[in-house]
């Protein structure tokens, strides 16, 4: 069966994938935040998992306003690189599990949840940039293939934050029940606050994002219990993406480990925020 | 310029009122889209089935006037991106500053609303 290794909370800010692309990482004003991405890159660079489920937004490339899936799943043996309009980034394109994907699908909605398929998807930089967090220098290929999970956070009224949580226990149940000798890591992007448009442009709350990186690990369910309006008050419009950081959360066993965490402002306009998460529960020989 | 307000939200019948403005934008991810929309603003603003107040804020750059009228900010960032206007200048032309002193807020630990 599929196991669950770990699970990584990160910011997906496209201007991190552009300090990567542009070889800018060790300027003074990105050096603080990659320095603190290292020891988590260390300890996941030895813990290479099989496949990655990555929990992202795409932000208006491959899915627009015409139609908005709340959940969706890719079901491709592959993922171009999206062009959002100013170039591919270049790194390699993302290798699908459709195997996975498909056993996914069919039992999150045997579990209620009621998921939209794609089988055609640009990975934009909600995907990428997460897996050059993880990987910064993945050579021809990314380490592990890729099932995207798409939540919609753009449109209101975005699935609640009770929701992605239970979404998460479905999804980890799901992960385990998958009759494949792999390992999993779960990843839960975006965040942490931000405001892009408007008179509250540029809001940082870092008490509520120092909140939200603890409880993450100790009370989710405190973090599930806040309104999307809450989110949208304290974390800004585009703060509201950490309810993704709950699906992943959701999808770990109550027996965790903080590997590493970072916090550093700014990234562009936002706080960006990074824990990662061994999981315990799902490692061969402990108690069930 | 608009002034901008501090509650804009894309719910859905901002999406339906914003509907062409945000089509128009996202297009501008295609290269030929970008050629097609430099060459004549105007024409492609009238084939995407804009409104005419759409059309004068897109052709105006009325930035926060956009959002007014229903657009996104992951849409628009995309003609910001053709200007080579970064998301900072946006924020910028959102709160009243130049794009160095949003900047410099951000590296001071960004705008706190208490």
């Amino acid at each position: 069966m599929a196991r669950i290794i770990w699970g990584l909370a990160t910011s997906h800010v496209p201007s991190i994938g552009a300090a990567m692309d542009n070889g800018k990482t060790a300027d003074d004003y990105w050096k603080p935040l990659f320095d603190g991405y290292e020891p988590a890159r260390r300890w996941m660079a030895e813990h290479t998992p099989d496949v990655a489920v990555v929990v992202y937004n795409d932000h208006a490339n491959a899915v627009d306003l015409d139609q908005v899936p709340a959940f969706a799943i890719g079901t491709a043996d592959r993922y171009p690189v999206a062009d959002e309009g100013w170039g591919r980034r270049p790194v390699p394109p993302v290798t699908g599990a459709p195997e996975l994907s498909e056993h996914l699908v069919r039992e999150l909605i045997d579990d209620s949840f009621d998921i939209t398929t794609y089988h055609r998807l640009d990975v934009d930089h909600g995907l990428t940039v997460p897996l050059s967090v993880y990987c910064p220098e993945p050579g021809q290929a990314w380490p592990c293939a890729v099932v995207p999970l798409l939540v919609n956070v753009i449109q209101y009224p975005q699935p609640t934050a009770a929701r992605c949580l239970a979404l998460g226990k479905a999804l980890g149940r799901a992960i385990r029940s998958f009759p494949q000798d792999i390992s999993v890591a779960v990843f839960g992007t975006g965040g942490m606050s931000h405001q892009l448009a408007g008179a509250r442009a540029g809001l940082i709350n870092t008490g509520f994002d120092r909140m939200f990186l603890d409880a993450i690990e100790h009370d989710p369910e405190k973090l599930a219990a806040l309104t999307r309006e809450d989110y949208i008050r304290e974390a800004g419009t585009e703060g509201i993406e950490l309810i993704m950081w709950l699906v992943m959360r959701g999808a770990l066993s109550d027996t965790i480990t903080r590997v590493h965490e970072t916090y550093h402002v700014p990234a562009s306009n936002t706080a960006a925020g990074l824990a990662l998460f061994e999981d315990l529960g799902d490692r061969e020989g402990a108690p069930a | 310029m608009t002034e901008a307000r501090d509650n804009y939200l894309l719910d859905v019948a901002a999406s339906r009122r914003g509907y062409a403005i945000n089509r128009l934008c996202g297009s501008l991810k295609d290269p030929e889209n970008r050629r097609r929309f430099s060459e004549d603003e105007a024409a492609y603003c009238d084939a995407y089935g804009l409104s005419e107040e759409q059309k004068k804020a897109i052709l105006e750059r009325d930035w926060t006037g956009m959002l007014e009228l229903g657009a996104s900010i992951f849409y628009t960032f995309k003609l910001a991106m053709l200007d080579q206007k970064s998301m900072q200048y946006l924020g910028g032309v959102f709160t009243g500053m130049s794009t160095e002193e949003f900047m410099a807020a951000m590296r001071s630990g960004g705008r706190n609303f208490g």
